[in-house]
Formats: C-alpha cells, structure tokens, sequence
C-alpha cells in the first residue's frame, strides 16, 4: 500500500469483512468488503437496519474491536486499538451512575492525565457549550433523556477529538426531544463551535441521516455491505417539508426495500443450503394483522406508499421494513421499490373471522417457513409427538448469532402457537400437540 | 429495588464436574496438611494458657472493644482477598475455572469444624505469642466471611454492561483507573449488602474461637466470647446476661453507626436510570452530610481518594478486543495450565486418600452419614417451623408499609446478633426442666439464623406489586388459594434467598448446638455436628476432617438440589414483564 495520505482524510477502513466462526467450518459474517473514507470537516451517515452491522463496523473504527481481514488506519497510520483522537457516543449514553455529570465529563481527561484546573475548565467549557451549565453536580439518574445524551456528547466533545463517533445517539429519546438534539448539534456544527473535525453517525432513522449527513452510506444487510452511497446537497438548516427532502427520503426507502438484485439472487442460490435457518423477525400477530387491516382499508386499498405509511403510523423504517418484510415472507404482501401491497392471501386473511384466520396463518406458515413446517414435521414423526427446542436452537446457532437464534425461535415459537400448529412448554423446553385441536 | 441474590444460588451449575472434583481435593488436602501442622504443635504450646479472664462487668467495654477490633481486622483482609482473587478470576479465564468452584467449596464448609485448627497452626506459626493467638482467631472469621464477598465481587465483574465497558476502553483509562472507575462501583451494591451478611455471620464465629479446646489445651483470648466461656464454667448467670447486654450495644452501635450509613451509601451505586423512591437518610450520614466540621473532613478524604483513584498505573488497554484471540498461543498456554491444575489435584486427591486410608475405615463414613441424616432432619424440622411461623409475619408486615419500617432493621439486627451468646440460657433451661437434648437442642441451630427468613419474605411481600393484590382483592381472591395463587408465587424467589442463608448457617451452628454445657452437664444430641464437637475436644483429626467433609457433601448437595432448581423455577415465574 502506498503510504502517501491525502490531505484531510482522517479515517480510511479497506476491505474490512467481520465474521464469528461458527461450529463446521461455517462463519457467521457480519460485515463484508466495507470500504469507508472520512475526510475532515463532513457529517456522514452509516444508515441501515439493526442487524446490517453498522454499529460493529463504527466499534471497528473506533479501534474496539479488530476486523477479521481487511485494514483501518487513522491519519495514515493502522489502528491497532482504541484510538486518541477519536470520542463516542452511545446509544444507551453509557454514563456512569456513581460519577456526577462533572465527574463523568472529566472521565477521558483523567485517563489522559490531564492536570485538575485544567480539566475542570475544560469540562466547564464543554458543559455550557452543550447546554447543561448547572448540572454540574447532578447525578446522571436525576436527569431527563435528553440531558443525558447531552452528558454523554459533552464527555465525548471535552477530550477535543477529531472525529466524534456517535451510535444511534437519539433512538433512545423521545421524538421532540431527539429533534431538539439534532437542530442543537447542526448548529453548533454549522458555526463551527464544535471542537471536531468529523461526525461519524450510525443510525436507522432515514429522516435523520438526511437531515444531519452531508454523506450517507446505505448498508445492506445479511451480510452488512455498503449498498449506496449518497451525497446530501442542501445546506443547513434543511427543511424536512421540502420537496427536494421528500424525494431523498422516498428513493432511500426505495433503496432500502429493493428486491435484491439477479446477481445477489445467484450467490445466495450458491450459498450451501440453510435449510431452516431464515433469520425471522419477532414480529407478533397482532402487529400484522392490523397492517393488513390498515392496508385493506381506504385510503390504501391494498397499497401503500412506505415513508407515509411509516409517518402516519409513527414509525420508523426499522420498524416497518421488517413488518413488511416478514408479509412478504408469508406472502401476504409484496415489497416493491419503496410500496407495500396487499396480495390476494393477504386479502382473505383480512376478510377472515377469527378462526379462519388461524387456519390461513397456518397454512402460510407451513408453507413459506421452513422452520415452522421442520418444528411440526418432526413433532409428526416422534412416537410421544413431543420434540425439544434444545435441538432447533443448535441448529439455528450454527447459521446465526445465538442473539438473532433465540429471536428466531421464539418468533416461531408464538406463530406456531397462535396458528395452532404446536403448543410449547416454557418449564420443558419441549413443542408438542397438546391443546392442538385436530380435525 | 434489585436485590442481591447470595452467589450460592446464581452460579448455574447443578451437576459437579470435573473442575469441582479438582477443587473439592485441592481443598480437602489443604485442609489435611492445616491439621497435620497443628497437630504436630499441640504440646509446646500447652504452656500458652494466656489470659485470666475477669468475670467482672467493668471488664466487658474493653474486651467487646477487643471483639469488635478483631472483626474489623478479619473485613479488611476479606476485602483484600475479594478485590485481588475475584479480580483475578474475572481477568483471567484460567484462573477461573478453579477458583470459582474452590470458593463454592469453601462457602459450604463448616468453618467451625476447623476453628481448632486454624487457631493451633497459627499459634504455631507465632510461637508463645499472644499475637499468634489474635492472628488465629482474625483468620477463623476472615474464613466465615471472605468467599460470599469475592464471588459476589466476581458476579459484579463478569456482569458489568457493556457500554460502559466500551466508554472504559474508548476513553483510553487505565486498569487502575477502570477497577475504581468500574470494577468496584459497579459491584458496591452486591458487596455491601454480601459484607452485611459476613459481619453477621462473623459475630458468631469471633465469639466462638476466642476460647478455644483442643485435647487438654484451653486457649482464651480476652472478648466477649471467652467472657461467656468463663461465666459459663463458673455458671454464673448475672455475667452472661451482663455480656448479653454488651454485645447488643455493640451491635446496636456497629449498625447505626457503620452498616446503616454504608448501606444507604451504597445506593448511590445501584445501576438504574430512575431514581428509586426516597429511603430515610440514617442520622450517621445525615451528621456526616450537614455538619461542617465532618463534611470538610469527609470532602478532604475523598479528595485524597479521588486522586490515588486517578493515578495512571498500568497501562491502557491499547489493544483490540480481539474477537478470535491468538488461538495457538492460548491453546499452550491453556495446555500448560491445565496440566498443573491437574497435576496439583491428583498429589492432593492422592493425600486425601492416603490419609483416609491410614485414619480410617468405611464403617466411620457410614456412621457419619447417619449422624448427618439426623442433622438434617434436624436442620429441616427447624426450617418448617420457623417458616411456619415467619412467613405469614413476614407476608403481613410486609404488606404494612409502616409495620415494614419497623421490622425490616429489627430482623437484620438480630440477624447480626451472634445467637450462641444466647445458647447458655436455653441450655440452663433444657438442664433444669430435664427435657430431652435430642428434640430441644434443635432450635438453637435455627435461633440466630431465622431472621434471614423473617427479612426476606418481608422484603418479598413489599415487593408484590400493588396491582396484583388489588387484582386479587377484586377476584376475591381469599385464604388458601390466595396464598397459593398471589402470596406464595410472589414471594418464594425471596424466600429462597432467606432459607438457603438460613439452613447454610444452620448446619454450621449445628456444631455448637448439638452439643452444650451449663457448668458441668454436658447435653448432646445425636447428630453430625455432635461428632464434629467431641472430635475437635478430643483432636481427633480425621474424623474432624471426615465429618466436615460429609457436612460440606450435605450442605452442596442441598444448594444444588433443592434452593438453586427451585430459585431458578421461581425467578424464572415471578418474573415480571
């Protein structure tokens, strides 16, 4: 590799792949040939689903955790660990309980070693500029959401890095509350007060990497790649109701619920067959059925557009592209180029009573997930109609993160039950056909 | 509020493996060799019959000053031994594999079954010293009390959150700075509430091993417990009553002064983002906290501390957190240790058997096993009844807000109040109603230890949420099924926690208590603590050690079997959400 640096880029991550080894020579790979440059003085933007790696991809560039293959280097130097110069937040703020809001501030200038006066000026400094003049002394428990994330900023922006690494930093607050953070940090950004030289954000929420990003990387998921990039060209403050927003806002939903393309499609059919092993999300049958309702109804009729869907259900594309996916997943909806649309299944399913219901869920289920229809075959062959799920979830492991297998399994665990096609003993462990009325 | 659940209970394991198998012999060989030194001591010693102890009442502030010195002496060596071994088996993950199972070992042995041993090797060690003496008697309670607080140090450490373990690392502090930082906050609610637990636990065993016999050889060192000892030789009732009253001023003063603050301290530390419903601040801290005097005092120190806090020692981790470490490196190394670990448990399952096969027969074992059924049954029957009695007190305090106010700190203080203290006055009546030792000796192993019950299920019915027995009410929901369906549920995971501490210390008190004496009768009662008793007098080792090991055998048996499923069934019930 050359060595040469060009002037203002801070980070460069090449051909970065993260995969867990799995039992039998498989791997679980969570990120795959990710390439990423940050230069000074722009905000970007990892958007993608949970799952898509994004938050493992910026603990790599934090220098936590060491990519399987593939280089980072920090202003042209590799990174072989936590790297000076570079500060996040969290997500869940990560503050210390015991420590005050001053206390928790001067945390990374104390690992510095930096003397007592001039860490308390600093940390006074950081502190009003992020707004909690004050709350000096208080504990993080006696302070709203909010305020906490401000903590957890100030406790980043006091060590002066040059790239602020935030992950998914307003997802825990609430909407008004989030929005406030935002226009703050944009602002204080836009007038240069900031003591960065890079944001780097994380997030799934499409509306704010448009808002804040002046770049957006959108990650694809299983296994997490970058699938577009975009520049962001309005200047700030943008205007979420400007047309020119909506449109970005829409295509990136478009991106996001692409049917995958003929190329993915063929390396998946290479891939070594899975059998059951089709990540579910846990979506509740409750949930589906009133999307479906509310798709059927007017003003839809069967088809919706996603980011105003998503908008007046107050949703977030996390939260809905899932639903939508495990729809199509049962076919009872299709997902194409940012819509939602009822299929002729779905339809029935909604003009159902509560029995029929069941009985077309079941149907559905045992048609398009296999792990369904495998729980209920082998339940079939036993002698005692009694299967463990000890087995199902060590199968499911080898292809998944023991996380993403527990969720599977539970989100099969409550189709089942509710289709009425297993019963599942909690204390045991075990599926069975109790409780299942045969006809 | 999360409570503490005692670590008997928390680490997951039913079955033994081969790794307790290991510590199990590495434990009981050690043991041995304890017991092979002193007794090889017993006869220069004999001279070191220190101290004439006054029978006077002026002499009781400074031996209970004595007493309670030696406690705080035995706390600070346990906490020594908690931050450095637990920090170690949490760091290390080969050190873990046979430290965690050996502190599991050693929190189910009958301590007092080896006091006598203890007391001569350290005598031993400092010969002709009274100093060998007080050394002796501070590690006997530093062996009561050190394995509950490092396993629960240990639980802290393998449980801290992640984000603020990723915020240690991303902001570059140091080991030092992360273990004062994290390490020891994070794990203060655990501690404190395990060291209120060992201080308790460690009343009973100082007044115990301050007179100790062995063979012929008396050994007093002057406090509170020889002070009984004496007055209970010379039958005198007034001094025991005297030393009755002085021991609950110290533990009335140790708790107000000491245990109360530091627990109300102590949630300062607690990990939740909302803050929990106001407790009354105890009148220590609040003296500590207003008064200018105390509070520049206290800030002064605390500054002094925040800065050795600060200090850079080590050096930051400046590496990856490697997902795939260096696997073949590690796999030698994992080769190396396990070969010694093995190696060592095979030399010392061979001692054990050698000195099992020269000291004893299988007919010993078979006699010991009976004795400890009739322990058991002992140990049970004494549960029943006091559970009999203390859950439904228990429930309807705690249903009481007010009446929980009252009786929460009364239970744990006499939960500290070393309840052998008490013993000579049951056995005088025993004695002189001439009741049967085998049938009344029995509520003595319970009589210290049943508050843990008493608190617990009141802590558990103050915890049942409101809606549910409101839900109850509006069922009308009443008498048995309302125990069986609201009561009993909601509070077992509490209740679980107070029988397993209760029948732990039982079993231990069951040495004292099956065998007593009011000046020259002597009751016994048939049973395993018993055999241990009259072996200790007669040092006779091997059957001290063959009866602690079946004690400990019966102790771990009964966790594993009985409190850890059934803890495990009621958490996973009663979970809420």
């Amino acid at each position: 590799m050359d060595q040469q640096t060009a002037p203002g880029i801070l980070l460069d991550v090449r051909n970065c792949r993260q995969s867990y080894p799995k039992e039998a020579n498989s791997e679980l790979i969570v990120l795959d040939d990710v390439n990423v440059t940050l230069r000074e003085g722009e905000i970007v933007g990892l958007l993608g689903r949970s799952g898509s790696g994004k938050s493992t991809l910026l603990r790599i560039i934090a220098g936590l955790l060491r990519p399987t293959r593939g280089d980072v280097s920090w202003k042209g130097a590799p990174v072989s660990g936590p790297v000076r110069g570079v500060a996040m937040v969290f997500q869940s703020f990560a503050l210390f309980p015991w420590l005050t809001v001053q206390e928790n501030v001067e945390l990374g200038l104390e690992a510095q070693g930096v003397a007592r006066r001039e860490r308390e000026e600093r940390a006074e400094e950081a502190i009003d500029l992020i707004g909690l003049g004050g709350y000096d002394g208080a504990y993080p428990k006696e302070l709203s959401g909010g305020m906490r994330q401000r903590v957890g900023l100030a406790r980043a922006l006091v060590t002066h890095p040059d790239l602020l690494l935030m992950d998914e930093p307003f997802s825990a607050l609430d909407v008004l509350t989030a929005e406030t953070l935002r226009t703050d940090l944009i602002d204080l950004w836009s007038e240069h007060k900031l003591p960065v030289k890079s944001i780097l954000i994380v997030t799934h929420n499409i509306e704010e990497a448009v808002l804040m990003c002046d770049r957006i990387l959108v990650f694809s998921s299983d296994p997490g790649r970058v699938a577009h990039e975009l520049r962001v060209p309005f200047p700030h403050p943008r205007n979420r109701l400007d047309p020119a927003f909506r449109k970005m806002v829409d295509d990136i939903y478009a991106v996001m619920t692409r049917r995958k393309s003929p190329a993915d499609l063929k390396a998946e059919a290479a891939r070594p067959a899975t059998g059951f092993a089709t990540p579910l999300h846990p979506i509740g049958t409750n949930l589906m059925s009133g999307l479906m309702e509310t798709l059927a109804a007017p003003p839809y009729d069967g088809r919706a557009d996603l980011p105003a869907l998503a908008s007046v259900l107050q949703y977030e594309a996390d939260e809905l592209l899932p639903l939508g996916e495990t729809l199509q997943l049962l076919r009872f909806a299709e997902l194409e180029d940012g819509d939602i649309r009822l299929t002729e299944q779905g339809r029935n399913f909604v003009n159902a009573d509560t029995e029929e219901r069941k009985q077309i869920f079941a149907a559905a289920a045992l048609a398009n997930v296999k792990l369904v229809a495998e729980i209920r075959q082998v339940i079939d062959e036993r002698w005692n109609h009694r299967a463990s799920a000890v087995r199902f979830r060590d199968e499911l492991e080898d292809h998944m993160s023991p996380e993403r297998a527990e969720e599977t399994l539970r989100t099969a665990i409550s189709w089942g039950r509710y289709a009425e096609i297993y019963s599942y003993d909690e204390e045991a462990q075990q599926f069975s056909l109790e409780d299942i009325e045969e006809e | 509020m999360t409570r503490p659940v005692p670590p008997a209970l928390v680490h997951g394991r039913r079955l033994p493996n081969a790794w307790d198998a290991a510590a199990i012999a590495l434990v009981f060989a050690l043991l041995i060799g304890v017991a092979h030194v002193a007794q090889g001591t017993l006869t220069p010693l004999a001279r070191m019959q220190s101290g004439q102890i006054h029978l006077n009442p002026a002499w009781l502030p400074g031996y209970a000053l004595r007493t309670t010195l030696r406690m705080f002496a035995a706390l600070l060596v346990s906490l020594g031994f908690t931050f450095t071994v637990a920090t170690l088996a949490a760091k290390s993950r080969r050190a873990a594999i046979i430290v965690i199972p050996i502190l599991d070992i050693l929190q189910s042995i009958p301590i007092l079954g080896f006091i006598s041993f203890t007391v001569l090797f350290f005598l031993h060690l400092f010969p002709g010293q009274e100093l060998g003496a007080e050394l002796a008697v501070v590690f006997v309670i530093f062996t009561s009390q050190a394995w509950n607080m490092a396993f629960s140090f240990y639980q802290s450490l393998t449980t801290e959150p992640a984000d603020l373990i990723e915020a240690c690392r991303s902001f570059g502090l140091t080991p030092w700075q992360r273990f004062w930082r994290l390490d020891v906050p994070f794990a203060v609610p655990g501690l404190v509430w395990n060291t209120m637990l060992s201080m308790s636990g460690g009343w009973f065993f100082v007044v115990a091993s301050e007179a100790i016999t062995v063979g012929n050889t008396t050994f007093t060192l002057p406090g509170i417990g020889s002070y009984v000892a004496v007055a209970l030789q010379h039958r005198d009732f007034a001094a025991i009553v005297y030393a009755l009253l002085a021991m609950l001023v110290v533990i009335l003063l140790y708790d107000q002064l000491l245990f109360r603050p530091l627990v109300a301290w102590s949630g300062k530390f607690r990990f939740e983002t909302v803050p929990s419903a106001g407790e009354a601040e105890p009148w220590v801290l609040r003296l500590l906290r207003r008064t200018f005097l105390l509070r520049a005092a206290g800030d002064w120190l605390s500054d002094q501390f925040a800065h050795v806090v600060r200090l850079r020692l080590g050096r930051a981790e400046r590496t990856f957190a490697s997902a795939g470490r260096d696997r073949a490196a590690s796999r030698i190394g994992d080769a190396a240790f396990y070969a010694v670990v093995i190696i060592a448990a095979g030399i010392a399952s061979a001692q054990v058997v050698a000195f099992c096969a020269r000291t004893m027969h299988w007919s010993d074992l078979a006699r010991c096993i009976v004795l400890a059924f009739y322990t058991l049954a002992r140990v049970i029957a004494a549960l029943a009844i006091s559970c009999l009695v203390w859950v439904p007190v228990g429930v309807w305090v705690g249903f009481r807000p007010w009446a929980t106010r009252l009786v929460q700190p009364a239970a744990q203080f006499l939960a500290a109040f070393p309840a052998n203290l008490v013993f000579p006055v049951v056995v005088a009546g025993v004695v002189y109603f001439r009741l049967a030792p085998d049938i009344w000796l029995t509520p003595l192993m319970i009589l210290g230890t049943q508050w843990y019950i008493l608190f617990n299920v009141v802590a558990g019915a103050a915890a049942l949420p409101g809606d549910l027995r409101e839900a109850a009410a509006n069922f009308r929901l009443r008498g048995l099924l309302r125990w069986r369906r609201l009561i009993i549920p909601g509070i077992l995971p509490y209740f679980v926690t107070g029988a397993l501490t209760a029948t732990g210390a039982a079993w231990n008190a069951s040495i004292v208590a099956e065998v007593a004496s009011w000046g020259h009768t002597t009751l016994v009662a048939r049973g395993l603590g018993a055999y241990i008793a009259q072996a200790t007098v007669a040092g006779d080792t091997s059957r001290i050690v063959l009866g602690v090991a079946v004690m400990a055998a019966f102790v771990l048996g009964f966790n594993r079997l009985v409190w850890r499923p059934l803890y495990a069934y009621a958490s996973r019930r009663t979970n809420f959400g």
